[in-house]
């Protein structure tokens, strides 16, 4: 397996991935290419980056044991790289703090963004806050209703939410509407794209600037347990946090690495996200991938609980990792993600974000069957504050 | 020779500039395609683009996905559409161009779809998201069964890529007149004669300009540096707002007249 070498000249891994995007666009893809790969080699843009990630998002996230949790699944030994720590309270700002600064590296001014759960849009919200660019945010109307405390959080940051009204105003359609306005503005703008998706040379970069998850967690956990996991859990949406997770352990064949997706009202149904377990390759965004859609090509609606796994592609590097079998993919509900929820919350006293929930919800089912000498890491790629509302909708209870 | 390339010929003998009409396939059904490709040629259009409908038309502006969702909620299918140019073909010999997001066709599978498709009497496909760089599989078993494969360029095109696109295009080369997505505009983006005249330079194939076509005098002062114009959205518009067929007949057929005869005026 050549993992480390991918994606390959033209864009892709393996099948996945490429450029399918119109000819007005080639141009600036091409370009970016060629900016990020002067960037990601200049000391003085590391040296920057590393700047921020310490002193603004607040790195290296802890690796912490959760020793309640583990006690009360009564098997393997359950790790939390804290991404919910981070400054705006999820992963999605490593990328958005690197992107921000190629768009001033390019002299950009103004930079766009697609968001679900509103995390990557707040995250954006707050680079162009930070770096003084411009800032527009597309966003389903169906999220919005969904998520109205982020909507708020990017206005205050300065940005421009816009409401997307087209197809199943979620974040699909924030994504094309997204592409759409880049099409238009594309001389003057820097699309900040929130996951390891579209085309290239997005994934990369994305995965990249995410990779500190992985490289921390493998330093972090060799001096907690003086050896590497045995398994890596991680939800997958678009799946960014999940790819900054396993990446570094790619080459690391035993650790086992599972995504999680999201089975929403239950695979039987119909009615979820689970790209990777139950769809098909085809083309969407700009790139090519496991996709949900029906016999005609036509792209269908996802699923979840979770606005942020409410997605029906996946990235490109995770199509590969599947085929390929380096990575296996589960999928978790909308009832097993709210246990999962509660049951960080309790033992643990962390209130994760329902993204989150579904791995956690995962470990709840296989870390029992797993011996107390094994070491499990889960990425808690955000906090829970924002799905309190919602979670209490869903339980009945007035808030 | 294909019928492009001859209707491309007839047009130059005549000093005349082509016109392509866009209606996306099925809006609101395809029996209202059927009828109206026969009003739009006998109107003098020379060339007909079905648009397929997709979800996620990324290239599209508002008027066109909406024309796209009311084409797939009648229950359109790429399927239909290839079964609908069969049966057009039955009493006209206009070049047809199909435009298609890139995701029915993979789906459709890509064999499959260029062997059904030239059976029914398809001239072109235009596939906006399927650039030259990932088109190789495709294009192949295009050129095998004389299928055109029509790409784009645009405004942000570099010279390199003006040259590889005008090599790797067939039929023709589709201009994008502006930086952006389908729908009318009130002006012709500035640059575009500059840029045309560039492209023409690197290649032998007619350039035609489209995207942000509204009217005759656009299309006027877009043939002048040109081979043609493409109309999409202002005869999309035209059928939405129109629903009595009579009336919509007859509205289409005065527009699309207007569009060709700009075209016809000798310079």
């Amino acid at each position: 397996m050549s993992t480390p070498t991918l994606p390959d000249r033209s864009g892709h891994f393996g099948e996945f991935g490429g450029k399918f995007v119109i000819e007005t666009l080639m141009p600036a893809l091409q370009e970016l290419e060629k900016l990020y790969n002067e960037a990601r080699n200049d000391p003085e843009f590391q040296k920057q980056l590393k700047f921020y990630l310490e002193h603004y998002v607040g790195r290296p996230s802890p690796l912490y044991f959760a020793e309640n949790l583990t006690r009360q699944l009564g098997g393997a030994k359950i790790y939390l790289k804290r991404e919910d720590l981070n400054h705006t309270g999820a992963h999605k700002i490593n990328n958005t703090i690197g992107s921000a600064l190629l768009t001033q590296r390019m002299g950009k001014k103004r930079v766009i963004a697609e968001t679900g759960a509103g995390q990557h849009g707040v995250a954006t919200a707050t680079a162009a806050a930070l770096f003084d660019l411009e800032c527009d945010v597309f966003m389903g109307e169906e999220d919005i209703r969904r998520q109205a405390l982020n909507v708020f959080r990017m206005k205050l940051l300065g940005a421009r939410v816009i409401p997307v009204s087209s197809g199943t105003r979620t974040l699909k359609d924030a994504t094309s509407e997204a592409i759409r306005n880049w099409i238009t503005t594309v001389e003057d703008t820097h699309y900040i794209i929130g996951s390891v998706v579209g085309p290239h040379p997005f994934p990369m970069i994305v995965r990249d600037f995410q990779r500190i998850i992985g490289d921390e967690t493998k330093q972090q956990i060799q001096e907690a347990e003086g050896r590497l996991p045995d398994a890596l859990v991680a939800c997958v949406g678009g799946g960014s946090n999940s790819m900054g997770l396993f990446y570094p352990f790619a080459e690391d064949k035993e650790v086992k690495m599972i995504g999680v997706e999201a089975a929403g009202h239950g695979i039987e149904t119909g009615k979820h996200g689970a790209s990777l377990g139950h769809g098909a390759v085809g083309i969407l965004h700009g790139m090519k991938s496991y996709l949900l859609f029906d016999a005609d090509g036509q792209i269908t609606e996802a699923h979840s609980i979770s606005a942020g796994l409410d997605y029906p592609g996946v990235g490109a590097e995770h199509s590969h990792f599947k085929d390929s079998k380096r990575a296996e993919y589960a999928s978790i509900t909308d009832q097993e993600a709210l246990e999962g929820f509660k049951l960080l919350s309790r033992s643990e006293g962390i209130i994760p974000a329902l993204e989150s929930s579904h791995a956690i919800a995962q470990v709840a089912k296989v870390a029992p069957k797993m011996k107390k000498s094994e070491v499990v890491v889960i990425c808690l790629s955000g906090r829970g504050d924002k799905d309190v509302n919602q979670v209490a909708d869903f339980l009945g209870e007035e808030v | 020779m294909s019928r492009i390339q001859k209707r491309f010929e007839w047009l130059q003998s005549k000093s005349e500039k082509a016109l392509v009409a866009f209606i996306t396939a099925g809006d609101p059904d395809l029996a209202t395609t059927q009828e109206l490709f026969s009003v739009i040629e006998e109107s003098g259009a020379d060339i007909i683009e079905l648009g397929v409908p997709f979800s996620d038309p990324l290239a599209d502006g508002p008027v066109i996905q909406a024309a796209s969702q009311r084409s797939l909620k009648s229950g359109t299918t790429l399927k239909k559409i290839i079964q609908l140019v069969s049966d057009i073909r039955k009493s006209s010999q206009l070049p047809i161009v199909l435009m298609t997001s890139f995701n029915p066709v993979f789906v459709y599978g890509q064999e499959a779809f260029v062997k059904d498709a030239v059976e029914a009497g398809v001239d072109g496909v235009i596939i906006p998201d399927l650039p030259p760089e990932e088109a190789g599989e495709f294009d192949a078993l295009a050129k095998t069964r004389n299928l055109d494969m029509i790409h784009l360029l645009a405004p942000t095109s570099t010279p390199d890529r003006i040259e590889m696109v005008g090599a790797k295009s067939r039929g023709f080369i589709y201009y994008v007149s502006l930086t952006g997505v389908t729908g009318t505009r009130d002006s012709l983006a500035p640059g575009v004669e500059e840029k045309v005249t560039r492209i023409k330079q690197a290649t032998a194939l007619p350039v035609l300009i489209g995207f942000g076509i509204s009217g005759p005098e656009q299309a006027k002062a877009a043939s002048e540096c040109s081979d043609g114009v493409i109309v999409g959205s202002a005869i999309v518009r035209m059928i939405e707002e129109t629903p009595d067929p009579a009336e919509r007949k007859e509205k289409l057929k005065v527009f699309v007249r207007s569009v060709k005869q700009s075209l016809q005026a000798r310079k």
